[in-house]
C-alpha cells in the first residue's frame, strides 16, 4: 500500500529525514517510535503532505501512485489521513459542518454523491459512539475549548468518518489518561479493516498495549536504525532509546 | 491633499441649514445649532494632517455637498425591514428612514416601564432649557469643540432618539434602532442623534442598524450619547451595512459611573468610506468596558476604527479585541487610544487587534497609543496583519477539504471568533450567516 523509498526531507535548510525507507502492507499495524527529535513527527507530515517540509530526495509510491505528486487534499481524497499531534481550532465553523464538508469532497472526489445532512446526522450518532462522544460535540466548534483528551477523540472520530485506508496517528497517545488512551485505542482498533492500515507513530510503549503493531521501527537521527516485531517496543521501554542512538 | 477652508464649508452648509425648521423649536436648541454650525465652519473637515485622521482622507466627504434628506420615499414591507436589520423582528424598536422617525415601522411595546423612549423631534417641541431631561443631557458628553463630524450633526440633528432607563430597571429585550436610507437619502445627509441615559444599576441593551434600501451615495452622519450610573450595565451594538457607495461617520460617546460596565460591538462593512468613533470614560472606581469589532471589506472600500478609553478612576477594566478581513484594494485602519490618569491606579488594560488580508493590495494600518501616567498599572496591546495560517490550512486539507474552500472556512473562522463574544443570540447568528456567505459562497446550514 505505502512504499516509502529513501527519503531525505528538510524543514528550511534543517535536514531532517535522511534517508528513510518503510513498506507498509494493507492489514498491517506499524508503530514508529523513537527519541524527541527522531524525526516521527516529521514523517508522518511529509506523508500527508505539510508545505513546511520539502522532499529532497527519495519517493513515496502509495497504492502505486506517487503520493508527493499529489496536493494534501488529493491524498487525503484518496485516502490518507494523518491524526495530528496538536489539532488546530477552528472558531465559528462547527464540528458538524466540518465532518460533513470533509466527508462530503471525499465522496465527490470519488465520483459519489454528497450526502445530505439529515443523512449525515444518522451516520455521525453511530460514529461517534465508537470513541464515546456525546451529539452535542457535533454542535461545538471544531476543537474550541476541547480539552487535550477530547481533542485527540475527536481526531478518532473524523478518522471514523473518513474511513482512510492508511491512518497515521501522531503523537495520539500524548496528554491522554489511561481511560481516555482506551477509548482511543478502542476506537482505533474497530475501525480496523484487511484492507487498511495503520502507521503508529509514539513515544512510549503504553499505546502499543491497546493497539497492537506488527512492526515496530526506531528512528533516531532522522534513520530508522532498528526494525522488528511487537517485543521490540518491550524491550525499548525496559533499556529506553540510548542504547541504539549511541549504536547508530 | 487639499485642506477644504473653513469659509468654504460654511457656504455650503448655510442654505441647508437654512431650510430646516429652527422656527418650532426652543430658542435655546436653535442657539445651540447656530454654535455648532459656527464651530463645523470655523474648524472645517479634517485632513490628514490632523493626526486623528492621519490614515484616513474625508475629501470625498468634503468635496460634495449633500442635501438635507428628503423623507422615505421607497415601501418598506415589514419582511423587507426584518431583511435589512440583522437580529430579532420581534426585538422593540425604533426605525428611522432618512432620518425621520417612521412610527408605522416602529413598535417599541416590550420595553416595559423601567425605559421612557422618545423621538428627539418631539422630545426638542417643547423642551424647556436647564429644566427637563433632554435639556439635561443633550449635547452634555460629545464634545464638539474642536471636533467637525460632532459639530455638523448637532447643527443638523432633527431627529433620533432619547432613551432614559429609570434606576434599578433590568431592560430583557433590546432596542433595535434601524436607520435606513432609501432613494430619498440619494446624495443627501441624515443627521441621526441618540441620547442615552441609563440611571444607577439599571441594564439595558440597544441595536443600532445603518442599512440602505435602495440609497445612493449619501452621508450618514452618526452621533451618540450614552451616560451609564454606578452599577448600570449597557450592550451597545452597531451594525453599519450602509450601500456600497454611501459615506459613514459614527461618534460614540460614552460615560461610565463606579462599578457600571459599557460592551460595544462594532461591525462595518458596508459604506466606500466610514469612520468609527468609540470614546468611554471611566469616570467612576472599578468600571469596565469592552470594546470589540469586525470589519470585513473589499473593493475599493475604506474602514477606520477608532476607539479611545480614558481610564479616570482607578481599578478599572478595560478590554478590546477588534478583527479585519480586507480584500482587494480596500483599506482599513485601526487605532486605539488609552490615556491612564495619574488618579487610575490599578487600571487593567489590555487591547487586542488583528487583521486578515486576502489579497496583496489591500492594506491596513494600526496604530496603538498609550498614555499612561499612573504607576501601578497594567496596559498591553498586540496587534497583527497577516495571512492565513499555513498549519490550519493544511489541518483542513489533510481532512479533504480543496484548498479554495479551507480558505474560505478559515477566513470565516477568522472573523467568527470575534463574532463569538456577541452577546445576543440573534445578532450573532444573523452576522455569522452573512460572514459565512460572504466568504464561503454557500449557505451555512
Amino acid at each position: 500500500m505505502l512504499k516509502i523509498d529513501n527519503i531525505h526531507a528538510r524543514a528550511g535548510e534543517k535536514e531532517i529525514l535522511k534517508g528513510i525507507s518503510l513498506t507498509v502492507n494493507a492489514g498491517e499495524v506499524h508503530a514508529i517510535m523513537g527519541p524527541n527529535g527522531s524525526g516521527k513527527s516529521t514523517l508522518a507530515q511529509v506523508i500527508a503532505g505539510h508545505p513546511g517540509f520539502e522532499v529532497t530526495s527519495g519517493s513515496i509510491s502509495y497504492l502505486n501512485t506517487d503520493l508527493l505528486d499529489l496536493d494534501p487534499e488529493e491524498r487525503a481524497q484518496q485516502g490518507v489521513f494523518l491524526a495530528f499531534q496538536y489539532p488546530i481550532e477552528i472558531p465559528g465553523v462547527t464540528n458538524a459542518y466540518f465532518l460533513r464538508s470533509a466527508y462530503n469532497e471525499i465522496r465527490k472526489a470519488r465520483g459519489e454523491e454528497e450526502m445530505d445532512p439529515m443523512e449525515f446526522l444518522d451516520l455521525m450518532e453511530k460514529k461517534l459512539k465508537l470513541v464515546d462522544m456525546d451529539v452535542a460535540m457535533l454542535h461545538r466548534s471544531v476543537n474550541m475549548g476541547f480539552s487535550g483528551g477530547e481533542k485527540k477523540r475527536n481526531e478518532i472520530l473524523q478518522m471514523a468518518v473518513l474511513e482512510p485506508k492508511l491512518a497515521i496517528l501522531d503523537e495520539t497517545d500524548s496528554g491522554l489518561d489511561i481511560d481516555a488512551l482506551r477509548i482511543v485505542a478502542g476506537g482505533v482498533n474497530a475501525l480496523k479493516r484487511p484492507d487498511n492500515a495503520t502507521v503508529v507513530v509514539t513515544h512510549y510503549q503504553r499505546l502499543l498495549n491497546y493497539i497492537v503493531p506488527d512492526f515496530v521501527h526506531v528512528l533516531a537521527g532522522g534513520k530508522i536504525v532498528k526494525s522488528g516485531g511487537k517485543e521490540l517496543a518491550l524491550e525499548l521501554e525496559a533499556k529506553g532509546y540510548d542504547w541504539l542512538v549511541e549504536a547508530a | 491633499m487639499t485642506a477644504v477652508s473653513a469659509g468654504v464649508v460654511s457656504t455650503k452648509y448655510a442654505e441647508a441649514f437654512g431650510a430646516l425648521d429652527n422656527n418650532h423649536t426652543p430658542a435655546w436648541v436653535t442657539e445651540l445649532r447656530k454654535h455648532a454650525l459656527a464651530e463645523f465652519a470655523a474648524v472645517g473637515f479634517p485632513t490628514t494632517r490632523n493626526e486623528d485622521w492621519h490614515f484616513t482622507s474625508v475629501t470625498p466627504i468634503a468635496e460634495r455637498t449633500f442635501k438635507n434628506a428628503k423623507p422615505g420615499t421607497v415601501p418598506l414591507s415589514a419582511a423587507e425591514l426584518a431583511d435589512l436589520a440583522t437580529g430579532d423582528p420581534s426585538w422593540p424598536r425604533a426605525v428611522f428612514v432618512n432620518g425621520r422617525f417612521e412610527p408605522a415601522l416602529s413598535s417599541i411595546n416590550g420595553l416595559g416601564d423601567g425605559v421612557k423612549v422618545q423621538t428627539l423631534a418631539a422630545a426638542l417641541k417643547d423642551a424647556k432649557e436647564n429644566s427637563d431631561f433632554v435639556s439635561q443631557h443633550l449635547s452634555r458628553l460629545a464634545a464638539w469643540s474642536g471636533q467637525a463630524f460632532t459639530a455638523f450633526n448637532t447643527a443638523f440633528a432633527q431627529d433620533g432618539l432619547v432613551v432614559h432607563v429609570t434606576r434599578g430597571a433590568k431592560i430583557a429585550a433590546p432596542l433595535h434602532l434601524i436607520h435606513v436610507a432609501d432613494a430619498g437619502a440619494s446624495g443627501a445627509m441624515i443627521h441621526p442623534r441618540l441620547l442615552v441615559v441609563a440611571e444607577p444599576l439599571s441594564e439595558f441593551g440597544i441595536v443600532e442598524s445603518f442599512v440602505s434600501n435602495k440609497g445612493a451615495e449619501y452621508f450618514t452622519n452618526s452621533v451618540g450619547e450614552i451616560a451609564i450610573g454606578n452599577g448600570a450595565r449597557v450592550h451597545h451594538y452597531k451594525v453599519q451595512r450602509e450601500a456600497r457607495d454611501a459615506f459613514h461617520v459614527g461618534t460614540l460617546q460614552v460615560t461610565q459611573g463606579r462599578d457600571s460596565a459599557f460592551h460595544s460591538f462594532s461591525y462595518a462593512s458596508g459604506a466606500a468610506l466610514s469612520r468609527t468613533n468609540i470614546y468611554t470614560r471611566l469616570a467612576g472606581e472599578a468600571a469596565e468596558t469592552r470594546l470589540n469589532g469586525l470589519y470585513l471589506i473589499d473593493g475599493s472600500q475604506h474602514a477606520d476604527h477608532q476607539t479611545f478609553v480614558e481610564h479616570i478612576a482607578p481599578h478599572c477594566a478595560s478590554r478590546e479585541l477588534y478583527k479585519g478581513v480586507l480584500d482587494g484594494d480596500a483599506h482599513g485602519v485601526f487605532n486605539g487610544k488609552v490615556y491612564v490618569d495619574a488618579e487610575a491606579q490599578k487600571t487593567d488594560g489590555k487591547q487586542t487587534n488583528h487583521a486578515l488580508l486576502l489579497s496583496n493590495t489591500a492594506r491596513v494600518d494600526t496604530k496603538p497609543q498609550l498614555e499612561i501616567f499612573a504607576d501601578d498599572v497594567k496596559c498591553t496591546h498586540g496587534a497583527t496583519v497577516g495571512r492565513l495560517d499555513d498549519s490550519a490550512l493544511f489541518y483542513m486539507k489533510s481532512r479533504g477539504i480543496g484548498a479554495e474552500n479551507s480558505r474560505a472556512l478559515l477566513t470565516y473562522a477568522f472573523a467568527a471568533e470575534v463574532l463569538e463574544t456577541i452577546e445576543l443570540d440573534a445578532l450573532r447568528e444573523g452576522l455569522e450567516r452573512i460572514a459565512f456567505e460572504r466568504f464561503t459562497h454557500t449557505e451555512q446550514r
